[in-house]
């Protein structure tokens, strides 16, 4: 679409974000949550909903719940009462779905997000409530009759609603770059949209820049990926802006999006939504969250993503960049973080994990608590670099693989058994330049004719003399001295 | 053999040798083989009731013998059973069986109760006169065209015709109390929360309790000592301690009771039943006790507010039986939607089908305020009038209904009527509070009569011991 008709118009977003949270148990009964499981294996009376069956409500989950809500900087709801929301499905054991409707545990909070141009922006949080997933209906191929997988209905979700502060799709995959990372620091969701445990509606309006009202918005669903709400929203916008340059109106329904075409279809017109019918559930009473239960979870709260990046880059003098990459997860961050405890040479350390302790983990598919060396190890090595005792490229190339091999080694140890202590002591090197010089007499001659690259070749030289173990930065020093002396 | 009016004679008897458990489960099977007509119950567990009287029995000789040996019960057909079957008088849940038992319930077997067999009762409890059970209503013992109330009508036939030496019946409006009055037994309702709900089918989750039916306050109190207190698998349960009900029946307090003016002035009432409260009032006066007319503003008001409640929330627990996991399923059914409609158009019968509209109906987003949420507000206006009432006066005293028993059929023609006989029994569990029918007297056709007592939250001791005075010292035989 011409660049200037979309200029015309602000979009308006919205996302809702479902998070499955990782208690080890249902929300309202002791089945567990396991997942991958044999179809209708996690149930019990209970979770089919079986006549005179009643919730038991899960204080795990709300805990979950409450992490989310301080670590998005809301408010939390001190008396909580859940709500029944009622329609028929399937896979809806009890005909209604428990959740929170007039009071969600947490509101009016903000998640901070980074622009492309570096710039921060806040997307507010509208609120933050608790309720429970549904089952799974299957149809599977060449079968008439539709089977249903209960395993899953009962396990606790949080639903994350922003309010409709995102302007574009961009904003929108930062956004939810942003939730993912805090579910997976806080270790209450595995943040996993493919499989499902992180799922995303995106409420879209366009209006003409400067209107004071907004478009009617249309509910996007079925985006299985953080590309793919990308794509839905680019493509939903971009629609919703044609159809008001020809003049037509914008009806309110729910669209699904198609990843294997891009574009959005229409599911449901708005006279045809459901009327939930929410009303008190009176299964359950009110939850009260009472100040010690608020006190406990402050204390347990890890540091955030903002946080580590804020003291990487002013405590530990970090460029953005890198307080981006190792702030990402937090199992690095932290990772990070320890190897720091133990030497003070930062941008040492941070090259260290984002790049051969990444590679190594990313090269075996390994997660950081299955990656063999200490902090403490990668810190032996900086400052064994640091002393010149080995050179870089002996530490990156000799000392890190034979390491991660043989984990119980010290950095030290490793080095002197692969002869890569190096040579740094003055005398010793002279002798190895002088060796050099004397049998090049002809390339001498060249430079001091003003070939002064050749100083290279020179070290090259001496290099192999020394086996690698010459220091280069003192052997460059001294041959630099030698050949202005000649 | 003879008729036993509570556990304690019973067990005199037992002590004595004079007779056996399983001689009292072979009297009540053949009392229920006898009168089979009276169709109290849906089903009975005749050799496996035989072979937990043979169990009791040595126990009782061993000396081992739990709080309830001797005392042979039914249970209305809303009450879960471990690989017994529920059905709350419905098609819909025809062929299930529970998988569990309900706390209550294994608090009594737990205490050596013999459980007889699963009675009849009005289609999901809700009825006031059992006529709306898919197996046919239940028969009053006293004259068989008559409704023995509702909605636990087996339960209370099953006491009143001997089948059974108590009975665990229901109360979300009156479901204990009511039959109780029509069948000449003591219907009781606890507190709200005092005994688990768990195992007992929904029908109104913030009014249901599991309440008695017996021939003895003793009983009552026995049984709700036994039923009452905290349950991991219900959060609403009240964590209160239990108190020993039975062991506080006696007292010679003079109280203070409270009579509501309009009820006795209402024009739906029975002359006859007016002129018995009217006794007790003088009576209970002639004892000391002072007794005084109070008002209470918001008598129309009652009905209304608890059907609309009671019906949303019927509407949304009612919801699971879709023919999806267990019950019927409609064979007639060729997609989804054709399956829901068809199992429950088949499944339920009219009167459920009718309150699952209306309730669906006051839900409904653009009805909402003007039913759900002002029903609410009423009822929060009842709870606290009631509760008014209640710190001024020991008791509030009201007739249990309107009417004595009234015939079957009597009320086709007039659906709003059979709401309006709820108009006594309604208040206690709008408000929450414990309530009790007890016989108090019979009209001129020899019909029995209930008085109903109120009083506050968990002070069910008091109301038993004022119950026994009732008993005692009031009704003139």
């Amino acid at each position: 679409m011409d660049k200037e008709i979309l200029d015309k118009y602000q979009p308006i977003i919205g996302l809702e974000v479902h998070a499955q949270l990782l208690t080890n148990s249902k929300a309202f009964t002791a089945d567990t949550t396991e997942y991958g499981s044999l179809p209708n294996t996690n149930i019990s009376a209970i979770t089919l909903g079986h006549p005179g069956t009643l919730p038991r409500l899960n204080k795990q989950a709300v805990d979950f719940a409450i992490k989310m809500g301080l670590a998005t900087n809301c408010e939390i709801t001190r008396t909580n009462i859940f709500a029944r929301k009622n329609y028929f499905y399937p896979d809806l054991p009890k005909g209604y779905q428990i959740t929170q409707d007039k009071t969600p545990i947490c509101q009016k909070g903000f998640v901070a997000i980074q622009l492309a141009d570096g710039q921060e922006k806040n997307i507010h949080i509208t609120r933050i409530h608790m309720e429970e997933d549904a089952g799974k209906s299957m149809h599977l191929a060449g079968e008439t009759e539709t089977l249903v997988d209960f395993n899953r209905a009962g396990v606790p979700l949080i639903e994350i609603v922003s309010e409709p502060d995102i302007h574009n799709s961009d904003e929108a995959y930062a956004y939810l770059v942003e939730i993912k990372k805090l579910v997976r620091y806080l270790d209450i969701c595995d943040g996993n949209m493919e499989e499902g445990s992180l799922r995303c509606d995106a409420n879209v309006s366009v209006m003409l820049k400067g209107a004071d009202k907004f478009g009617t918005k249309v509910e996007v669903k079925n985006m299985n990926s953080f590309r793919n709400v990308q794509r839905a929203i680019d493509h939903e916008i971009e629609r919703q802006i044609a159809m008001l340059e020809a003049g037509e109106t914008i009806e309110s329904e729910t669209r699904g999006f198609d990843a294997n075409t891009g574009l959005t279809s229409g599911q449901r017109s708005k006279e045809s939504m459901n009327d939930y019918r929410y009303f008190p559930e009176p299964d359950l009473t009110p939850l009260v969250i009472s100040d010690e239960w608020l006190d406990r979870i402050h204390r347990q709260m890890p540091s955030l993503p903002h946080e580590l990046y804020a003291k990487f880059t002013k405590e530990f003098g970090l460029p953005e960049y890198d307080a981006n990459v190792l702030t990402d997860t937090k199992e690095i961050a932290e990772y990070f973080d320890q190897v720091c405890q133990h030497t003070t040479n930062y941008k040492a350390a941070s090259n260290w994990v984002m790049g051969p302790v990444k590679s190594y983990l990313n090269e075996l598919a390994l997660h950081v608590s299955e990656f063999p060396l200490q902090p403490a190890q990668i810190a032996e090595i900086i400052s064994l670099v640091d002393s010149n005792k080995i050179n870089h490229t002996a530490a990156t190339r000799n000392i890190f693989p034979h390491l991660v091999k043989n984990p119980a080694t010290m950095a030290l140890a490793a080095a002197e058994e692969l002869n890569l202590i190096q040579e740094s002591d003055d005398n010793a090197l002279v002798g190895f330049i002088d060796q050099v010089l004397q049998n090049n007499p002809k390339k001498v001659a060249e430079y001091k004719a003003g070939k002064t690259a050749l100083v290279g070749m020179f070290m090259g030289e001496i290099m192999k003399l020394t086996k690698g173990k010459a220091d280069p930065k003192t052997t460059n020093k001294l041959l630099q001295e030698k050949l202005k002396a000649l | 053999m003879k008729r036993y009016n509570s556990l304690e004679e019973v067990r005199q008897d037992i002590d004595t040798g004079v007779v056996t458990c399983r001689d009292l489960v072979n009297y009540y099977l053949q009392n229920i083989e006898r009168k089979k007509h009276l169709n109290a119950y849906l089903e009975v567990f005749t050799e496996e009731a035989l072979q937990r009287a043979d169990e009791v029995d040595q126990k009782i000789a061993a000396g081992t013998a739990g709080r309830l040996a001797g005392m042979v019960i039914g249970i209305k057909d809303v009450l879960a059973y471990k690989d017994h079957s529920l059905q709350s008088s419905s098609k819909i849940l025809e062929g299930f069986k529970s998988l569990y038992t309900a706390t209550a319930v294994q608090r009594l077997l737990d205490e050596d109760v013999i459980i007889i067999g699963r009675q009849n009762c009005d289609e999901f409890a809700m009825g006031a006169s059992n006529e709306t059970s898919a197996y046919g209503p239940a028969l009053n013992e006293i004259d068989n065209s008559l409704v023995p109330g509702g909605s636990s009508g087996g339960s209370a036939v099953a006491v009143q015709a001997d089948l059974c030496l108590a009975s665990i019946g229901s109360d979300t409006g009156g479901s204990v109390r009511q039959p109780a009055a029509f069948c000449d037994v003591v219907g009781f309702k606890p507190t709200y929360s005092r005994i688990s709900r768990y195992g007992l089918i929904a029908y109104a989750s913030s009014f249901d309790q599991i309440g008695t039916l017996t021939r003895s306050i003793e009983d009552a109190a026995l049984l709700l000592e036994v039923m009452a207190g905290a349950d991991e698998f219900d959060s609403t349960a009240s964590q209160r301690p239990v108190a020993p009900y039975s062991q506080q029946l006696q007292t010679d307090k003079k109280f203070r009771i409270g009579y509501i003016r309009d009820t006795l002035e209402s024009e739906g009432l029975d002359p006859e039943i007016r002129e018995t409260m009217l006794g007790v009032i003088d009576r209970l006066k002639a004892e000391e006790h002072t007794v005084e007319a109070v008002d209470f503003p918001y008598l129309d008001f009652i009905v209304p507010s608890y059907y609309i409640l009671t019906t949303a929330e019927a509407s949304s627990n009612l919801s699971r039986y879709d023919g999806v996991k267990y019950g019927y399923r409609s064979p007639d059914a060729t997609d989804l939607g054709s399956m829901y409609k068809k199992t429950r158009t088949q499944g339920f019968g009219h009167e459920v089908k009718k309150r699952i509209m209306l309730g669906t109906f006051v839900l409904s987003a653009d009805y909402y305020d003007a039913y759900y949420t002002k029903a609410q507000r009423v009822r929060r206006l009842i709870k606290e009038k009631t509760e008014e009432l209640l710190r001024e006066y020991d008791f509030l005293i009201l007739p249990t209904t309107p009417t004595t028993a009234f015939p079957l059929g009597g009320n086709d023609a007039e659906p709003l009527a059979i709401y309006l006989a709820d108009i006594f029994t309604v208040q206690a569990s709008l408000a929450g509070v414990p309530a009790i029918s007890v016989p108090v007297g019979y009209d001129a056709k020899g019909l029995p009569i209930g008085l109903q007592v109120l009083t506050r939250s968990f002070e069910e001791a008091q109301l038993f011991a004022f119950s026994k005075v009732v008993n005692e010292k009031i009704i003139l035989a």
